[in-house]
């Protein structure tokens, strides 16, 4: 039975990347220190971490693999699948959660017809529940992206969903 | 700044025409203390932070001069400064206000504890969500490096420290000393056990290391500025300083206030600068310290005896903010996170919200931690759901009880304060809640089935 052969595209990153990389590394005393910053850059790049792209900072940070796995798979920022191409973070606990929060992440839920941790059928937006982000005075607060946008009242959750949608036309 | 507050370290922050650069950081004064602090001896430094009294403002309320003696000189290992800017208890939101505003004033402080301690290196944690508060951070370095405030021999004093932000991924453990450590290793921020691994001993690369919240080490600067008994004047004995208090949910003006050391009561803060609760509405409960701390039901009475002997008898917003007096009442100050709870809350639901924060972010080390924790997700978020028990309130306490004071580190408490505390003194609101359900079931199955 002959079976088509799958060749996984290497794994490469852009000679940016590999500047800030070379720069990073010899900061710390142990290389290991390196693998935070190392996994943020390569999300910062592809979007998240795969099993190659886990390898490949091992290799670089001479470590076996399961070191950097065991990172990636803990802390709750690293996605170790694609994720939509806009990641709305709505916070999820107590101050957040008095004011609202809970209509919040509906309204964008809803606006992308989503479930938590889902990524709209575009591929464009994935909505999801995070824990307190330490903006309780400004509650409700929602990340998108990197941007944290704070007192998030129904029309302004409206407003940034009109935003995201412009955006999205715009790039396509 | 609102009538009754105190800025030390807010002095500058909101001020109209106050940027975030070293330009007007210096204008206002900034770098003068680093140029003491570093024509005087290292060791006395170290005693003014002893003599300020000054403690931790990250939730322990450890004095920092103390934690600095413990440092392990005798080992010849190079000693590591680490501030910790990991800010994740729920309710909290200083610390923020001054890596976006005014880092300079933190990077001052870290440099003249550095130098004080004879930091090898320093890091800065800051949690992986402030982006922007890290690229501030590194920008602020750098505008410090270009004039010699860190790096290579600092202002021609021969000491040499450089300063590594370094970023975290969304783990509130994190927060924890030792699993900041291990995190910044490189490793899952699992705590490490105490004895052996005191950080000021074993810590990071197992060498004797500092860990101090951002805002314990700004007030480093002003200590030094000051001198450590002048500092001390400000706020009361064994509770010195300023300090900053985050306050959210259903008050009319949440925010952020800087206020000496006991000048004031919670009645006060959330009263006159908070601008009370919305129209309408009673108060039901304070979180005093941050979620994990307990919470203080509004109609409580306390009374006892302070450390100095003096008697009290307060109402929850009679207590005075500052350290002791929290503890007094059965609870603590905590990372000084105030979330206030009007009589429109529902606190089943809110445990329910509190008990999902600590479940998700148990590191899972600790047996008791690790199931305990998600057992008490699951139970009340079974209530919540409609399927309450009468018995649900006990079973809660049992579980918290079964996991304080079995755990490697400070979790533990913090996922079974809440939750001994809520039914301790919402008890009646619990089973009642459990009974209404039980009726509306029983009210629900009563019907006769509709005819298909």
């Amino acid at each position: 039975m002959s079976q088509t052969t799958e060749t996984a595209e290497p794994f490469a990153l852009s000679p940016e990347i590999l500047a800030k990389i070379d720069k990073i590394v010899p900061r710390y005393p142990s290389k290991r220190s390196a693998t935070l910053p190392l996994l943020h850059l390569i999300q910062d790049e592809k979007g998240f971490i795969s099993q190659q792209a886990a390898e490949w900072v091992a290799e670089r940070l001479e470590l076996e693999p399961i070191k950097v796995l065991e990172v990636v798979t803990f802390y709750p920022m690293f996605q170790q699948k694609p994720i939509g191409r806009r990641h709305v973070k709505v916070c999820r606990t107590l101050s957040c959660a008095l004011n609202g929060g809970a209509q919040i992440c509906q309204k964008f839920k809803d606006a992308f017809n989503v479930d938590l941790n889902e990524t709209s059928k575009d591929g464009e937006v994935t909505v999801e529940y995070v824990e307190c982000i330490a903006s309780c005075g400004t509650a409700p607060v929602v990340q998108i992206d990197e941007t944290l946008h704070e007192n998030v009242t129904e029309e302004r959750a409206d407003q940034l969903i009109e935003e995201i949608r412009a955006n999205a036309k715009q790039a396509s | 700044m609102s009538a009754g507050e105190n800025r030390i370290l807010f002095k500058n922050i909101d001020q109209p025409g106050y940027g975030r650069d070293i330009d007007s950081y210096m204008a206002a004064g900034g770098y003068e203390t680093l140029k003491k602090a570093v024509g005087m001896k290292p060791e006395e430094i170290c005693s003014e932070v002893m003599d300020s009294g000054i403690r931790g403002r990250g939730g322990a309320g450890f004095p920092a001069g103390m934690k600095w003696k413990f440092l392990d000189r005798k080992s010849g290992k190079p000693i590591y400064l680490v501030c910790n800017a990991d800010e994740s208890e729920p309710g909290t939101f200083k610390d923020r206000q001054i890596i976006y505003k005014d880092p300079h004033q933190l990077i001052e402080g870290m440099m003249i504890s550095a130098y004080g301690t004879q930091t090898a290196l320093a890091f800065i944690y800051i949690r992986g969500e402030m982006y922007e508060g890290a690229r501030i951070l590194e920008e602020a370095i750098e505008e410090a490096r270009a004039k010699n405030f860190l790096g290579d021999n600092i202002l021609g004093s021969g000491y040499s420290c450089d300063l590594i932000v370094h970023r975290g991924a969304g783990a509130y453990i994190c927060g924890e000393e030792t699993g900041l450590i291990e995190s910044i290793e490189g490793k899952r921020p699992y705590p490490r056990i105490k004895p052996p691994y005191f950080p000021a001993v074993l810590g990071l690369y197992m060498c004797p290391t500092i860990v101090n919240n951002v805002e314990t080490l700004c007030h480093v600067k002003h200590v030094i500025e000051r001198g450590g008994k002048e500092y001390a004047k400000i706020g009361k004995p064994g509770n010195t300083g300023t300090r900053i208090w985050s306050v959210s949910g259903h008050v009319q003006k949440p925010g952020y206030y800087e206020i000496e050391c006991g000048a004031m009561t919670y009645g006060e803060l959330i009263n006159d600068l908070c601008g009370g609760l919305r129209p309408g509405r009673k108060l039901k409960a304070i979180i005093p310290g941050g979620s994990s701390s307990k919470v203080l039901r509004a109609d409580e009475r306390f009374t006892g005896k302070l450390k100095d002997g003096t008697e009290f008898d307060w109402g929850v917003g009679d207590i005075p903010l500052d350290f002791d007096s929290p503890m007094a009442a059965g609870t603590m100050s905590g990372s000084g996170a105030v979330i206030v709870m009007d009589d429109s809350t529902d606190i089943v639901g809110a445990l329910a919200n509190i008990n999902a924060f600590y479940a998700h972010e148990s590191c899972g080390q600790c047996t008791p931690c690790r199931e305990g924790s998600l057992w008490l997700k699951k139970v009340t978020a079974r209530m919540i759901a409609g399927e309450a028990r009468e018995e649900d309130a006990d079973l809660l306490k049992s579980i918290a009880d079964q996991i304080e004071g079995r755990t490697i580190c400070a979790h533990g408490e913090a996922t079974a304060w809440p939750v001994q505390s809520f039914i301790l003194k919402f008890r009646d609101e619990f089973i009642e809640y459990a009974r209404k359900q039980a009726a509306e079931r029983k009210a629900k199955n009563a019907q006769p089935a509709a005819v298909a």
